[in-house]
């Protein structure tokens, strides 16, 4: 099913008499693939944009190069750095900006700016009874109401087809530059925490192939200023790389580059910081070979696992939750989402009997 | 305003519903004095008055949920207030209800420069969050103006912003966790010190849900680094078209100041006879901040400056030390108190897109002369958040009635060019019959649906956010 219009899309859920998997450019979806194919792509177009407010409306299944060339043209962007996961996850397909808020996909700049639901600023989408709501809209401060924009974002389809994004955008930076260094991951965590604990305004730490690495951007003269004042914040020999190599680095990390083609499952853990030191150590106790990355400052870190095991990473110390990207086979009864305790999942499944009663969204994902 | 007709069943039951919170709690948290109860009446919306049927002072989570199984159980309706500072009237109880106040929980319960978070009791005020961490060079950025009195735990209800929440987002931008007790007493941890909370975001509906779905107790915020400094320069236009094209053009420039404050003549004149900050007398202007290093700062001025004399302004102000900064500041800091002086006034908080502002400025001029009430704009312009100022003689019967009137038009307009009704001071009853101006019912009853989920009784803080004709099906079951 591809519906061409909102409406369509209504017509298509009321009528629905199985359940469907939502795919917007089936790029970035998780879990088992069942039910009838419902693709958003069909609805398509930035219908409003305004550079000197920062905002652009857009159709949910508008493609998300689409969306970024239409900002560059006006130096802009979407400042929460979307991953691009297709070599990962060795899909094809043309991500979508549904996809994207649905997925509440967030990449390095996160420690500065916040996440894709931290960008969004309205929604529109049709629910499991067809019905079409709004919720949200198109400007940068706005109270009214709960927060349904925030509730859809990164509920992967659960509770509604999107069909419309309102975002807010960024004005593209005169200069970046990052600063790197050979380390340990336990000093070199350290040094991301130190960044960030800086005054120097930092928009990526991350530590990859023992490289750690921390971004500035900004106005020339300001990255000069504070490339420099971070160097001796954080002592030690830095390296310094700008432009289109520091950018390279920065998209390696964002769309887990190491781990694509590698065997191995993958898992995607939010992390309290300085727990992450911990990470390797307490994977190598287990006998659990491994590799890792560092985004976030540690808050997230990206395993590649050669085995099945699943529970010792779920109960690793100073997780919050650990999301399962890319299974082995054999681990087909691991869900990809963390299990929540038992009164939250209950709210959360009260939740989605309210908003889809005939469970049709994408099942066997976040039940 | 409408507000429901108390439960007599509840009513009658006063005796009993207090000595039970007595058996839950020490002596000096149950308050059920009728004179005693004249302090929880109102917040800071005082046209609107009602002491509850009874108001506890909790010391602890443990105790919050006690008194919500309790009241759960006899069917009584809960308030949750924090300080009592909501312009909105998100804390107005009603005469069958039991007030939870958490002004006794402000405990500062953990500190994480390393992992940038703190973890607080929910009744700690919004500044001593800021005071707790400000010597280790950190900050809590969320900054609304009551910032002094406000309580975290209504900062979460009414998802708060501020003047600097251009650079730094408002209240749910900067939650990373919160402890929830649900009507029946299930408390609830959600998120913690880690970048997001795992499945459905539960967290980013609870923050601005103005506490109809749970009382919070606790909350995990995080902090940041404070910036190395920071300085305002003021900028004069003859015009409020041009002084809001100067805005919409320095955020295209990709310049992020921390604040954009705009001021109309009416204001600027007010505060001028009030607060004496020499500002100069013009059509509009604005109030712009930046942070960062000396050097920083002065590249940033330096671009706004070339920016801004394009547009011919009758006056740019650069502060070039910090006692001509904090008189840059002074005007705006004082303008509603000076608005104060001439009369009483409403505050409305209506969002419109930046590009609308000149538009929306006119408009409310005509309407100002047509109803005969002077109204002056004093705002945060970088994100289009309105503050209207309607001055009104509450002494002069229908005067109030008038403002009100005159104000849901202003709120009306700002929905129409694609904006909405409040943008950082939540509904509570002041806009909740505004609602159906900016949803249809299909998005209201979207929204009552979290709340059917999270509160099944609809006995958190009733009769608020929802028009009570499109509650009423609710309300009653």
């Amino acid at each position: 099913m591809r519906p061409s219009t909102e409406a369509e899309l209504s017509e298509m859920i009321r009528e629905a008499a199985r359940p469907l998997r939502i795919r917007g450019g089936g790029t970035r979806g998780l879990g088992p693939a069942e039910g009838v194919v419902l693709e958003t792509g069909g609805l398509s177009g930035v219908t409003l944009y305004e550079p000197g407010a920062l905002t652009l409306v857009a159709r949910a299944g508008t493609p998300l190069a689409e969306v970024e060339a239409v900002l560059s043209a006006e130096r802009q962007r979407l400042a929460f750095e979307v991953p691009d996961l297709r070599g990962l996850l060795a899909r094809e397909g043309v991500s979508t900006l549904g996809g994207v808020a649905s997925a509440n996909a967030s990449g390095p700049r996160r420690v500065q700016v916040g996440a894709a639901r931290d960008h969004l600023l309205g929604l529109r989408f049709v629910d499991g009874r067809g019905d079409v709501v709004k919720n949200g809209g198109r400007v940068m401060k706005n109270v009214t109401g709960y927060d349904l924009v925030k509730l859809l974002a990164g509920a992967q389809g659960k509770l509604g087809v999107l069909s419309e994004v309102s975002l807010k955008v960024q004005a593209i930076p005169e200069a970046e530059a990052t600063l790197w260094r050979e380390t340990g991951g336990t000093a070199g965590l350290a040094a991301l925490r130190a960044a960030l604990g800086s005054p120097f305004d930092v928009s990526g730490a991350g530590l990859a192939g023992g490289r750690a690495m921390i971004r500035l951007e900004g106005m020339e003269g300001s990255v000069a200023y504070r490339t420099a004042a971070l160097r001796a914040h954080l002592g030690g020999e830095w390296q310094v790389a700008g432009g289109a190599e520091s950018a390279a680095l920065w998209t390696r990390l964002r769309d887990v580059e190491p781990f694509a083609g590698a065997p191995g499952a993958v898992w995607r853990l939010s992390m309290v910081p300085t727990a992450a030191a911990g990470v390797e150590a307490a994977l190598t106790a287990a006998g659990l070979p491994h590799r890792a990355l560092y985004d976030w400052g540690g808050g997230l870190v990206w395993l590649l696992v050669d085995s099945p095991e699943a529970a010792a990473i779920r109960a690793l110390p100073g997780l919050g939750h650990a999301t399962l990207v890319r299974p082995l086979p054999g681990m087909e009864g691991v869900p990809a989402f963390h299990p929540e305790p038992a009164a939250l999942a209950a709210l959360t499944a009260g939740l989605r009997a309210k908003f889809d009663p005939r469970g049709l969204f994408n099942p066997g994902i976040m039940d | 305003m409408d507000m429901p007709s108390p439960d007599p069943g509840i009513l009658s039951r006063k005796a009993r519903i207090v000595a039970g919170l007595r058996a839950l709690l020490p002596e000096d948290a149950v308050i059920d004095a009728v004179e005693e109860l004249r302090a929880y009446e109102c917040d800071a919306l005082t046209a609107y008055r009602c002491p509850p049927l009874a108001a506890v002072l909790p010391r602890s989570t443990a105790e919050v949920a006690a008194v919500l199984a309790f009241c759960h159980g006899e069917g009584v309706p809960v308030v949750p207030r924090g300080a009592g500072t909501s312009l909105a009237g998100g804390s107005l109880p009603t005469a069958d209800s039991v007030l939870i106040g958490v002004a006794r929980m402000a405990a500062l319960l953990e500190t994480d420069y390393e992992n940038r978070f703190v973890r607080v009791q929910a009744g700690r005020t919004n500044l001593s969050v800021t005071g707790a961490v400000e010597a280790e060079g950190f900050f809590y950025a969320p900054d609304p103006s009551s910032q002094l009195a406000c309580a975290i735990s209504g900062n979460i209800a009414m998802n708060s912003g501020g003047a600097h929440c251009l650079k730094y987002g408002v209240t749910t931008n900067n939650l990373l966790g919160v402890t929830l007790v649900q009507m029946d007493g299930t408390v609830l941890e959600i998120g913690g010190p880690w970048p997001d909370a795992g499945g459905i975001d539960l967290l980013g509906v609870i923050c601005g849900s103005e506490g109809q779905l749970g009382v919070v107790t606790e909350a995990v915020l995080r902090i940041l680094p404070k910036p190395e400094g920071a300085r305002p320069v003021l900028v004069g236009f003859d015009s409020n078209e041009v002084a809001g094209a100067c805005v919409s053009d320095i955020i295209k420039a990709g310049i992020l100041p921390v604040a954009i404050e705009f001021m109309d003549r009416p204001c600027i004149r007010a505060t001028e006879a009030f607060a004496k900050a020499g500002y100069p007398d013009c059509e509009s202007l604005l109030i712009i901040e930046v942070e960062g290093s000396p050097a920083e700062i002065d590249e940033q001025l330096a671009r706004i400056r070339t920016l801004a004399e394009a547009h011919n302004p009758v006056e740019f102000r650069e502060a070039a030390d910090e006692a001509q900064a904090k008189r840059i500041w002074l005007g705006r800091k004082s303008a509603f108190g000076a608005m104060g002086q001439i009369n009483d006034y409403m505050c409305l908080d209506g969002t419109i897109p930046v590009s609308s502002l000149p538009h929306v400025l006119r408009r409310i001029g005509e309407m100002s002369r047509a109803c005969g009430l002077d109204v002056g704009n004093v705002f945060h312009a970088g994100d289009g958040n309105m503050h209207p100022l309607i001055l009104f003689d509450a002494n002069k019967p229908g005067d109030l009635e008038r403002c009100e009137a005159f104000g849901a038009e202003i709120l009306k307009l700002c929905v129409e060019v694609g904006g909405c009704l409040t943008g950082e001071h939540g509904v509570g009853i002041e806009k909740r019959d505004l609602m159906s101006v900016q949803f249809d019912p299909v998005d209201m009853e979207a929204q009552m649906r979290v709340k059917d989920v999270f509160d099944p009784g609809w006995l958190l803080n009733p009769a608020k956010v929802f028009p009570l004709g499109v509650s009423a099906g609710r309300r009653a079951g």
